[in-house]
């Protein structure tokens, strides 16, 4: 059977699962839309958690961009799991123990105010829509390169399954359909990783062959890639490019940012305890660890293959997959020295992305009517291809390829379906019950919320249809804002009695705007900005923004509080109770 | 009277909040300290360190601080147990 029929019957196998567990575990209460009942195991949850965090940039685009940015790609090993250990001791125990739906409860109920849920409303509505249009696109992606779809239809179908489960079984569906698609995902990258690291270390287990001398060459692997990207004219793989403050910056942005993503930390409100919360988030990181740490095994493999691969090799024998990806525009090859010979090497080959002509050049290759750039280097290679590639790089069977779309689309289905809860619980909860209309009955708030989440998966269809270039861009804009207005909130709910209402509205709006503004004012076309380290504030690139005005957030909330009026005793009740896991026993019980 | 376990509520309620900053703060600093400090500001001094053949800094930013994350919060869950059965105010 060849790849491309096998990758059906992977990817059709694997919906079917996911929708057989959506029948078995309909939703029947709000309780159990929201937050499952409460009654998940801490290990289940932690799968879960992987899932639902792990999406399709994880899976397909970050060991990509590993082995593209090498030490400077740390920002995100380091950034996408740090913020674990944030929210295991800062947050997850006692928004547990706080024991309602959804993250604007909590900040409703702390900061007493309407106002605050609305914001807090506000800001995970833009955070989980920037984050779920590339799922959404991920999904078609996949579909378009290994099932020849368009990317339109791969977007509807992954809508479809997303739809079913995600209506019918809300937060309990998707968490046993998010167990299962942990499995499929983590599978799914361990195979061709072990694959590819036997093949260049001898090692099977990627992470130690990262450390490992090359096959044949008896020199370390890091080394020997060191060698060649500097002999190609790179910086070494092992050191950075950026400066020290930026990624300190960044790591930081991201690590804030993970701790106060709505739905992340709604996962934590699945579990049966105060204990179990801590727990999970520890199963969840070490879930996500074992794909986070081979990763980096992954990407630097692959970029060695890569440059045995293509360069001062002749187009008319590069290896088949160069010509499979060139035909859907991800790989582009233009000979400047005429000579039929890749060159590769630092700087962009040509202005501005691909832009192919009709018909072939003299080897064979998609002629492209971009003007040629200065430098030597010919090929232009998209990132994301590395770990879709990977197989067929390393000439793996075809069911190994197969298992890489399923688990491509595992990784975007399961993020989207947890963006999607968070907007729907986010729409019927706060906003519907808990703002506008107090009176609806419990059947009426769950039928809202299926409602609310048909209505947004539709939105999401949408946007990964007709991607807005400046979603793409701004990935860094669902962290930093989460960074800069939830996280700080949530934090100081908890931890410091003495802010109050004003303080924790002043202290977010200021955040939100402050970053956001900072973000569009660099990253939009509207304003003409120079997006470069010498215009950054104190050196700050946008993606690491969220740390400033996470600083300003805590700021204006600790100053605005000093000079307003202080927490009510009922909210400094409430903070104590959720600061304990249970109501405190006398000794002997 | 015995401070480890005092027998008002609201005193073991105030010693476990104490014990739980004292913990967090402390494993904190070691999250701080393999990410931002091995991983980034003293990642070019480790770099000259070398196991086998991973320059060290290099690795704690790959690698090390992601494995300590994991560590850090198992052992936060299990020395937190361990206070709150002291104090009695687990909750199981």
């Amino acid at each position: 059977m060849d790849a491309q029929t096998l990758t059906f019957i992977f990817v059709g196998l694997s919906f079917a699962l996911y929708i057989g567990i959506a029948i078995w575990s309909r939703a029947g209460s709000t309780s159990e839309f929201y937050v499952a009942g409460g009654h998940v195991h801490p290990i289940a949850n932690g799968m879960a958690t992987a899932a639902d965090w792990m999406s399709a940039a994880s899976f397909i685009s970050m060991a990509g961009i590993i082995a593209f940015a090498g030490y400077d790609a740390s920002v995100y090993l380091m950034g996408w799991t740090g913020g674990y250990v944030l929210l295991a001791l800062l947050l997850a125990p006692y928004l547990r123990k706080f024991g309602q739906f959804t993250v604007p409860d909590f900040i409703g109920e702390r900061y007493y105010s309407k106002a605050a849920r609305v914001v807090a409303v506000i800001c995970l509505i833009v955070v989980s829509f920037t984050y779920i249009a590339g799922q959404m696109r991920g999904v078609g992606v996949v579909f378009s390169r290994f099932l020849d779809m368009p990317i339109q239809w791969g977007v509807v179908t992954g809508m479809g399954v997303v739809f079913f489960y995600a209506v019918l079984g809300g937060m309990k569906g998707i968490t046993y359909t998010q167990v299962a698609q942990y499995c499929v995902l983590i599978f799914a990258y361990l195979v061709p990783a072990v694959f590819i690291s036997m093949l260049v270390t001898g090692n099977p287990i990627p992470q130690l062959g990262l450390g490992a001398d090359a096959a044949e060459a008896g020199v370390p692997v890091l080394e020997k890639l060191d060698a060649a990207l500097v002999d190609l004219g790179f910086a070494a793989f092992t050191e950075g490019t950026k400066s020290k403050i930026d990624i300190f910056a960044i790591t930081l942005a991201l690590m804030v940012g993970t701790a106060g993503l709505p739905h992340v930390i709604v996962r934590f409100f699945t579990v049966p305890k105060v204990s179990d919360a801590r727990k999970s988030a520890g199963y969840a990181l070490a879930f996500i660890a074992i794909l986070y740490t081979t990763a980096p095994a992954v990407g630097a493999f692959a970029r060695l293959n890569f440059i045995e691969s293509v360069h001062e090799k002749s187009y008319a024998e590069a290896p088949g997959w160069v010509k499979g990806w060139e035909g859907i525009g991800l790989i582009a090859w233009l000979d400047k020295n005429g000579d039929g010979v890749i060159q590769y090497g630092p700087g962009a080959p040509f202005e501005g992305r691909p832009d192919y002509a009709d018909g072939t050049g003299a080897h064979g290759e998609r002629r492209l009517n971009n003007a040629p750039t200065a430098n030597g280097n010919e090929i232009h290679v998209d990132r994301d291809i590395m770990v879709l590639a990977n197989p067929e790089i390393a000439k793996l069977p075809g069911w190994v390829i197969a298992l890489v779309a399923a688990g491509g689309v595992a990784a975007a289905l399961s993020t989207a379906a947890g963006l999607l809860l968070v907007i729907s619980t986010a729409i019927s909860h706060d906003l519907l019950k808990k703002t506008f209309r107090p009176q609806i009955t419990e059947k009426t708030e769950l039928r809202a919320a299926r409602g609310a989440a048909a209505a947004a998966i539709l939105v999401a269809g949408y946007l990964g249809i007709n991607p807005p270039g400046f979603v793409a861009q701004v990935v860094a804009l669902a962290f930093g804002l989460a960074a800069a207005s939830l996280f700080p909130a949530i934090l100081m709910g908890i931890f410091f009695k003495r802010i109050n209402r004003e303080g924790a509205v002043a202290g977010m709006v200021a955040g939100l705007v402050f970053t956001l503004a900072y973000i569009v004012y660099f990253k939009s076309p509207w304003f003409g900005a120079v997006n470069d380290a010498d215009h950054w504030l104190f050196g700050i690139s946008p993606e690491g923004i969220g740390v400033i005005g996470m600083a300003l957030n805590f700021i204006l909330a600790v100053a605005v509080s000093r000079y307003t009026a202080p927490t009510p005793v009922a909210v400094r009740a409430m903070v104590d109770d959720i600061r304990m896991p249970s109501s405190v026993k006398e000794p002997g019980l | 009277m015995n401070n480890d376990n005092p027998a008002r509520a609201e005193d073991r309620a105030a010693a476990y909040w104490r014990e739980n900053v004292k913990l967090l703060c402390a494993l904190l600093a070691i999250w701080f300290a393999v990410s931002f400090g091995a991983g980034i500001l003293f990642a070019d001094a480790l770099n000259h360190i070398r196991i086998g053949g991973f320059k060290l800094g290099f690795w704690f930013a790959q690698q090390g601080s992601i494995i300590t994350f994991v560590i850090l919060i198992f052992v936060y869950a299990a020395r937190m147990r361990a206070i709150e059965r002291r104090l009695g105010v687990s909750d199981d």
